[in-house]
């Protein structure tokens, strides 16, 4: 492999093999126990944040499958996820539609928004293709605030969203219903992912990721695949929008910037590019770390902040798949020895 | 008419900030062969030594320099201290490291010089040039001070041996080796060199949006995005860019009916990303042809 | 749900005033909620430290030092405060993680001065359902005075709405012919001020409003924006801009050699960090008008209450920039809950707080202008509401007419 091709291809993602992509059966299940029990001996307020690491799970996780999946960058994923949101709370606010309903339904629109922003992408890519998603991640804070739109958007104010109880009287506070069913939408979509990439699509994508003219040559439609793999990743960010939208009760434009982009970014890599479980170890990232922070120094929570980002990747270039290697490494030791 | 006219020279005074940043986008791309995101904020930051020097009395060249040398010591280290280690790391990775070097060099700029804008002065006065009020004399030089930096730029890179030499490493590293270049301090130069280029660019810029730790959020995304248009590889390619946008954006704000002035950047960015479908490569890059 | 929501709010309202009815008995014994004890007053804050709008993270700042300073000296009726301020990185999700982190967590008594109109959106219905105050919000927002609704929610400072219709009555009566052209941000905080504006010109603006041009904060100059102005020729500008952007439009209009009747808003009325930069030969005979006192401003140095302020920042905040405008800002709203902590006595119930912020009388911080006093009543959750016109000139601001109150344009 010549020093221009890596060039050309940008976005050099490792290949993942196939096995790496998912847990192992038991970890998975006691990943799943851990996941169903911890609730139950916390706060409300740390039910909450439980939460909110499940959303931004699910979002860092739609971004693993476009770049770990198919090799494209984005650092527009904030855009998909404000219209997920916004679909969420326009129609839950103004056409009283159950705010279960309203999940699928932004899940359509963002697969077919990014589907349609996927064709233009396809002509680019690396850094050309990041300027191009950096100006919808830009763009979309702007096209909220429109005036043409306020009557539905509520423009910069924003639109308070109501807060579902448990349904069939349970006897369960709102946060920890909430928790159970971003809990349940979020195994779904894990599934489903880890069976997407399992599947042939899944195989044509990597091959795209590795090799696109390689890929090509073997018969991959690598527009389709390509424009799918956007479609699929913005509709997933799209189901995680309405769940934080629902969840914080509050959608506004500036709760949607490139800062979100940038976070949800940082979330993948700190997992491990194209390694799915990882995405909750990011999603912590992106919850906590800011938290540990501020806690650390409020003048320079910033600073600490990039600090920690750079131990982590100094320790683990490879995010937090690195780990996860490592230790089943050590495991099959024992077991073997 | 007048308008237009107007229209278009406050766009070309604007596009000379972009222009300038965006020459320290092509040389970092020179030499690493990505951007980097914390570009602006080290260029705020070189400003803020350059302010400082000044505020304990050293005279505006005398500061000019020092923060040049202090700049171009700055990239080095940090490429030394930051990138080297990471070489083997996706390149992911590294866009991560610059997204870290990005909050701590601005968290720590704003705890030391505090949030408040600040003057930084001009050497070439700020009043009309050539009789045009739209365009000021800092503004006629820091154009011109863009264009000598380009040619600069453009010796280096085609005439002297370190600037080849900066290219192979930059584009062909393992052939770069063979033929007995130092590339992992090519990489050190290059660094050092746009951390200069930059702390120009932002001791040009300061004086007309203020010194402040965020000033340089803004010029950074157009920065990226005239040298994207010009071709990341052409410092030509990338102060037309620089220019382009800063006209075009102008344009689209005064004369697109409804949405024009609200949405000017997206609709920026939009053209942009129009051209680069068209030449992907941006307006002056050069194609690089793929090899299986 | 909504109604359910609506009952609840309606079920507090009566609380309060049943509480109000039978509070002055109540005051003698020792009564107290989450979050207040025999030694100790805990305080929540939500500022935003990092990201974009850090710059007013120094509000925070102040108002630690400020209860470090009360607590130095004896604490409130013997209690200390524990001010726990946190970052939300002006994000509002983040602000409803951090105010549940406060409520939930901390346990706070009250939730004090959050900044942003997003953020204190995005908490203003769950500090509500919680009954916890949330009390002399960071933003000029006009939906904080709503006590009807929002029982738990005060406003502190002028509200935008209303300061811009205090300019337009101006332009009514001083320029009634003028062609005004407005530039601001867009965002809330622009397009409040722009309401006001119009509300304030009513059936003259179709005539008198001659351009509405906003900015992003993103943009790194608004010059553009100046030479377009200028190609429409109005007689007036206004400037509903954040301190860097004000700067600017008056430097640039200098430079055009352009001279209209300039107002810029009150946040971007400091001497210290923004007539200065922008030059003071630019800046003769801009208009704005303030409720507060002005650090930077020569006027002031021998006014017995900065000169308490500037001794609490050589004191608290030795390292801090005394032209920054928010140390001012920050003082004067710890100042009024510290007053109000002070009122409340034994009774530190919630609803006791909120009692006592909604009875402040003719109450002064040492940073409000001569003649400008805090006044709330149960209907009235706008603790500030009049404000002065000032006009600049030589290095200082002249303040003239009378003081506006607010209140009585509005609406």
């Amino acid at each position: 492999m010549s020093a221009l091709q890596e060039i050309v291809d940008v976005t050099p993602v490792e290949a993942t093999p196939k096995k790496y992509i998912a847990l192992g059966g038991y970890a998975s299940v006691a990943v799943l126990v851990l996941l169903i029990a911890a609730p139950l001996f916390a706060k409300n307020f740390i039910i909450f944040q439980m939460t909110m690491w499940l959303i931004y799970a699910i979002a860092v996780l739609a971004l693993n499958i476009l770049t770990g999946g198919s090799g494209q960058f984005s650092l527009g994923q904030s855009a998909f996820y404000a219209v997920g949101a916004y679909t969420s709370a326009i129609l839950m606010e103004h056409f009283n539609v159950n705010y279960a309903l309203t999940l699928p339904i932004a899940g359509v629109i963002c697969f077919a928004f990014g589907y349609v922003f996927g064709q233009p992408a396809l002509r680019l890519s690396g850094v050309y293709l990041a300027l191009a998603t950096f100006a919808l991640a830009t763009a979309m804070p702007q096209l909220l605030k429109l005036g043409y739109f306020e009557h539905w958007t509520g423009g910069v104010q924003g639109l308070v969203v109501t807060k579902p109880d448990a349904p069939f009287g349970l006897p369960m506070s709102q946060d920890m219903w909430l928790y159970y069913f971003t809990l349940v939408i979020s195994i779904m979509i894990y599934v489903f992912s880890v069976n997407l990439l399992k599947s042939r699509s899944g195989r044509a994508m990597m091959a795209i990721r590795d090799n696109e003219i390689a890929a090509s040559a073997m018969g991959v439609d690598v527009a389709l695949y390509k424009t799918l793999a956007f479609g699929i990743s913005a509709g997933i960010t799209g189901v995680a929008g309405g769940l934080g939208a629902i969840a914080v009760q509050f959608v506004a434009p500036d709760s949607y910037t490139i800062q979100l982009a940038i976070a949800l970014f940082l979330g993948m890599v700190v997992g491990g590019v194209g390694w799915l479980p990882g995405s909750l170890a990011g999603s912590a990232f992106i919850v906590f770390v800011p938290n540990i922070a501020e806690s650390v120094s409020k003048g320079l929570s910033g600073a600490v902040f990039g600090a920690i980002l750079i131990v982590i990747i100094f320790v683990l270039p490879h995010g937090a798949r690195q780990i996860a290697y490592l230790s089943q490494h050590w495991i099959n030791k024992l077991i073997h020895k | 008419m007048e308008l237009l006219t107007n229209q278009i020279l406050a766009g070309i005074a604007t596009g000379a900030i972009y222009a300038c940043m965006a020459l320290a986008v092509v040389m970092i791309y020179q030499a690493i062969d990505h951007l980097n995101f914390a570009q602006g904020e080290m260029a705020m930051f070189s400003t803020f030594i350059a302010w400082q020097l000044m505020q304990w009395g050293v005279p505006y060249w005398w500061a000019f320099l020092a923060t040049l040398a202090l700049s171009f010591a700055g990239g080095v280290i940090i490429e030394r201290a930051l990138f080297k280690p990471l070489a083997n790391a996706p390149i992911l990775t590294h866009v991560a490291g610059f997204i870290a070097l990005f909050a701590i060099i601005n968290s720590v700029a704003g705890l030391t010089w505090d949030f408040t804008i600040k003057q930084f002065p001009t050497p070439f006065g700020s009043s009309p040039f050539l009789g045009s009020q739209l365009i000021s004399t800092h503004q006629a030089g820091m154009i011109g001070v863009t264009l000598v930096l380009l040619l600069l730029l453009y010796f280096f890179f085609q005439f002297t041996r370190v600037g080849l030499a900066m290219r192979a490493a930059a584009t062909l590293p393992e052939s770069a080796r063979l033929v007995g270049i130092n590339t992992s301090w090519m990489v050190a130069l290059g660094w050092g060199m746009a951390a200069a280029i930059g702390s120009i660019a932002g001791m040009l810029i300061a004086p007309v949006v203020f010194l402040e730790p965020n000033m340089m959020g803004g010029v950074l995304i157009y920065g990226f995005a005239a040298a994207v248009l010009g071709g990341l590889t052409s410092p030509f390619g990338a102060v037309v860019g620089g220019f382009l946008v800063g006209i075009f954006e102008n344009l689209a704000g005064t004369y697109i009916p409804g949405v024009g002035n609200e949405l000017k950047l997206p609709i920026a960015l939009a053209l942009i990303i129009t051209v680069l479908v068209v030449k992907p490569n941006g307006l002056f890059g050069r194609a690089i042809v793929k090899r299986v | 749900m909504l109604s359910i929501q609506k009952l609840r709010i309606a079920a507090i309202s009566t609380a309060v005033i049943a509480f109000a009815a039978t509070g002055g008995s109540a005051l003698a014994q020792k009564k107290y909620d989450t979050g207040a004890t025999d030694t100790e007053i805990k305080i929540g804050n939500i500022m935003p430290y990092s990201g974009p709008a850090s710059a007013y993270g120094m509000i925070g700042k102040t108002e630690e030092a400020y209860f470090k300073m009360v607590n130095d000296s004896g604490g409130i009726n013997g209690r200390k405060v524990t001010f726990i301020s946190y970052d939300d990185a002006y994000s509002p999700p983040k602000a409803v993680e951090q105010a549940r982190k406060l409520v939930e967590s901390d346990e706070v008594l009250l939730v004090f001065n959050p900044l942003g109109t997003p953020s204190n959106s995005a908490i203003q219905k769950y500090l509500n359902a919680k009954k916890v105050p949330q009390l002399f919000v960071a933003t000029g927002a006009t939906k904080w005075n709503d006590p009807k609704d929002f029982p738990w929610t005060m406003g502190w400072q002028p509200s935008y709405q209303s300061e811009g219709q205090i300019y337009a009555k101006f332009l009514l009566k001083e320029k009634p012919d003028a062609k005004i052209a407005v530039l601001y941000q867009n965002d809330d905080f622009g397009k409040d001020y722009l309401k006001g504006i119009k509300d304030g010109l009513g059936a003259k603006a179709a005539t008198m409003l001659i351009a509405e041009e906003s900015y992003e904060v993103s943009e790194p100059t608004v010059d553009s924006h100046i030479v377009k102005l200028k190609s429409l020729n109005p007689d007036v500008v206004i400037s509903i801009t954040t301190p860097k952007f004000a700067a600017q439009t008056i430097k640039k209009i200098a430079e055009l050699s352009w001279k209209p009747l300039q107002i810029v808003a009150n946040v971007s009325s400091s001497i210290g960090s923004v007539m200065k930069p922008a030059g003071f030969e630019a800046a003769q005979d801009v208009l704005s008008a303030n409720y507060g006192k002005d650090a930077s401003d020569e006027q002031w140095k021998n006014d017995p209450g900065m000169k308490k302020w500037a001794a609490f920042v050589d004191k608290y905040l030795p390292d801090a920039n005394r032209i920054d405008s928010n140390l001012v800002y920050g003082y004067g709203a710890a100042q009024t809950l510290h007053k109000v902590l002070e009122m409340c006595g034994n009774d530190l119930t919630r609803a006791n707080v909120m009692k006592q912020a909604a009875s402040l009388k003719d109450f002064t911080t040492d940073t409000l202008l001569p003649g400008v006093k805090i006044n709330t009543s149960a209907t009235d959750f706008a603790p500030i509401s009049s404000l002065q016109m000032m006009r600049f000139k030589g290095e200082k601001w002249e303040l003239f007419g009378d003081i506006i109150s607010a209140d009585a344009t509005a609406n």
